[in-house]
């Protein structure tokens, strides 16, 4: 594929007909087509709005607990520094965590679902979908559902109910109610189908809030917006700690979420180093994977056009990855065109590499990452080794993981 | 330039009643059975064939069509059979328009240029690709028209007439009114509003508006053929695929022959239509 000219800015995406490049668009059946119009209609007014900023802002502190600590993982640092003097570099970046995990429900999800619910709230709407795959992004909808008093249906595939049941029953317990979905393989894909399929159906009162930066426009915008928090604190932070930007920033990419959060505010600063990290799953060889970037290739799917893992048919693949935040055949448009436009690298790391770095920060960190996020760490495990003394490395801690630890018991062969 | 639909259109429009619309799943449950549908499709009384292109990952189809899909899929089918289904069916009738009904993604995979050249050369008259709302209109559609092939739109209850004007822009053909907000298959919507809906368009277009989403049965088809152009029928006809399928997806009886008595039951509801409205 052609690479895109380089751009005087990374940030101005997407264009007014919701593109980013080839990326992105409105791919949704006619019946909706109003709804996302409508949608987009509010979005632009409330953009701007300082009432609705500070309204944000104001729920962001006090309910979210924002802004979030940039901390400096000393213990990670110390055996990194260990590992590359063993390998006779004698080096080892200062590795700094973006503690989204210590947000309210436990990952960066809390942020979107925020901002959407207050501009459900505005558009007058009764109700609330979203569709989940770990079960973070539901657990983060049916929490702004009960805050905001709205009745709130959270699809989610079959086996993803049945591998991380914590999640289902705090739902329940949020008053949401949970629609398991058996199409295809269960999965997140699956979910987002059928919350497609309700909000067709339920055109009238029906808020969809998408937990990621993907579907058709303005959602891959808004929701990146939402999500710039992230990046936005930890420049700030990072300057004021260290005086200065980061050498490479890194996050997990499955959807894209916590990932464009982070990098959207750092991606004019062109010495910045930016990595997103894909499952590779069981590896790029086989189907078992969920590098969409790496192994997939451009289509359209849940109303954007973006790379996808497909067969020459056109038919989506289902994908695997041990975290099942990051179980989705798609990414993000934006996330795409970066890396066409090559300002972004996307590297896959490989479940077990993942399950490794979750080990090795629950030790030497005494924090349990969520294993979407161990596998941003993972990365950083790989590469901050060859890295001098002197430079930074931010990764974007997006969860915490106890919702994990059934998985990981059962991937150690362990029984809880 | 008109085409197979123009042509069929224009003649019931002279007999005075609206078309039966079928549609049925390419490759459903396999490729030669799937043909046979379609082949007992015309003598059963249909006056339009919509060919369903199965797709993983059907968002605005309801239970019994995704199915159908996955059977289509687990068999076989691909878009390059789809495409040679109907070209072998055009060897055995030529007037018989054939409408390709299904997601953008497998057109786009296949290439836009090489699908509109392949599906004319198969005998192709028109396309519904769900997912191509008029804001995305370079896409396909207007390739689509350029190479003489219709482009049927969905306008549904949630297109006022605000709007009506940009989806009938580039749309060919005929115009496709899904009778509800929802999925295909769902129960049918208040027929006195459809037939308002009906007027609504037929106010803003002289192309026939065809209604679907909710039709089962010979009387549904007769109370809205009396104000439609044409009346289509899907999920009913994927059921009676189904239907006589076994557990592991073994055939019970003839579906071609269940898809037959069924349409036949169809055609004459759709024929009835006028007389009753005239009633």
């Amino acid at each position: 594929m052609d690479k895109p000219a380089t751009p005087n800015s990374f940030r101005t995406g997407p264009d007014e007909q919701g593109m980013f490049g080839i990326f992105g668009g409105r791919f949704v059946a006619e019946t909706l087509m109003p709804l996302i119009l409508d949608l987009e209609r509010h979005w632009n007014e409330v953009k701007n709005d300082p009432d609705f900023k500070a309204e944000l802002t104001d729920l962001s502190t006090h309910y979210a607990g924002r802004p979030s600590k940039l901390y400096f993982a000393e213990g990670l640092t110390k055996h990194l520094r260990e590992v590359s003097s063993a390998k006779g570099l004698g080096g080892g970046a200062k590795v700094y965590f973006k503690r989204e995990d210590l947000n309210h429900t436990g990952s960066h999800k809390i942020n979107n679902c925020l901002g959407q619910i207050l501009l459900a709230k505005r558009m007058g709407k009764k109700r609330i979908i979203a569709e989940t795959g770990a079960g973070q992004h539901g657990v983060a909808s049916a929490t702004v559902a009960a805050r905001f008093g709205f009745p709130c249906v959270v699809y989610m595939g079959a086996t993803d109910v049945a591998r991380q049941s914590p999640n289902v029953f705090r739902m329940k317990l949020l008053g949401a109610e949970v629609r398991p979905v058996t199409a295809g393989h269960g999965t997140l894909k699956d979910a987002m189908n059928e919350a497609l399929r309700d909000w067709v159906t339920n055109v009238e009162d029906t808020y969809y809030l998408i937990g990621t930066a993907a579907g058709p426009h303005p959602y891959p915008e808004l929701v990146r917006d939402f999500q710039s928090v992230i990046g936005t604190e930890a420049r700030a932070q990072i300057l004021e700690q260290e005086g200065r930007l980061p050498d490479t920033i890194i996050a997990c990419v499955g959807g894209g979420s916590n990932a464009i959060g982070l990098f959207h505010p750092f991606l004019d600063d062109k010495e910045v180093r930016i990595i997103g990290i894909e499952a590779g799953g069981r590896g790029l060889d086989g189907i078992e994977h969920c590098a969409s970037m790496n192994a997939g290739a451009p289509g359209v799917l849940h109303g954007n056009r973006t790379y996808l893992l497909q067969n020459s048919d056109g038919q989506i693949m289902d994908g695997h990855s041990i975290s099942a935040g990051l179980d989705y055949p798609g990414v993000g448009p934006e996330h795409s065109w970066l890396r066409d436009s090559g300002r972004v690298e996307y590297v896959p790391i490989l479940d077990d590499e993942a399950l490794e770095a979750f080990k090795l920060t629950t030790r030497v960190e005494g924090i349990i990452p969520a294993l979407e996020s161990a596998h941003a760490i993972a990365h950083a495990v790989k590469i901050v080794p060859a890295m001098d003394k002197d430079q930074i490395v931010i990764v974007n801690l997006s969860g915490r993981g106890d919702k994990d630890v059934h998985t990981v018991a059962s991937m150690l062969g362990m029984e809880i | 330039m008109t085409t197979r639909i123009d042509r069929r259109m224009a003649k019931l429009k002279t007999e005075g009643r609206p078309a039966l619309v079928t549609y049925f799943m390419g490759g459903d449950p396999d490729y030669d059975t799937s043909l046979s549908i379609m082949k007992a499709l015309p003598g059963a009384g249909a006056d339009v064939i919509e060919l369903g292109m199965p797709f993983s990952d059907p968002m605005a189809d309801g239970p019994a069509i995704q199915a159908a899909g996955l059977r289509a899929l687990k068999g076989g089918q691909t878009l390059v059979k789809t495409l040679k289904m109907a070209s072998e069916f055009r060897t055995g009738d030529n007037e018989t328009p054939i409408v390709l009904m299904g997601y953008y993604n497998p057109i786009y995979i296949y290439g836009v240029d090489r699908f509109l050249k392949d599906a004319i050369a198969s005998g192709i008259d028109g396309l519904i690709v769900v997912d191509l709302p008029p804001e995305m209109d370079e896409e396909l559609c207007i390739p689509a028209l350029k190479a003489g092939i219709n482009f049927i739109r969905l306008a549904t209850p949630t297109t006022d007439d605000k709007r009506l004007p940009k989806v009938l822009q580039n749309t060919s053909g005929f115009v496709y009114y899904v009778s509800m907000t929802g999925i295909t298959g769902s129960a049918l919507a208040d027929t006195g509003k459809v037939a308002a809906a009906v007027k609504r368009i037929k106010g803003h277009t002289d192309l026939p508006v065809c209604v679907g989403f909710g039709v089962k049965t010979a009387e549904q088809a007769r109370v809205i053929g009396a104000n439609a152009d044409g009346v289509v029928v899907g999920t009913a006809i994927v059921n009676a695929v189904a239907n006589v399928l076994g557990p592991k997806g073994e055939k019970t009886a003839d579906p071609a022959e269940a898809v037959a008595t069924l349409v036949s039951g169809l055609a004459q509801g759709v024929r009835s239509a006028r007389l009753a409205a005239a009633e």
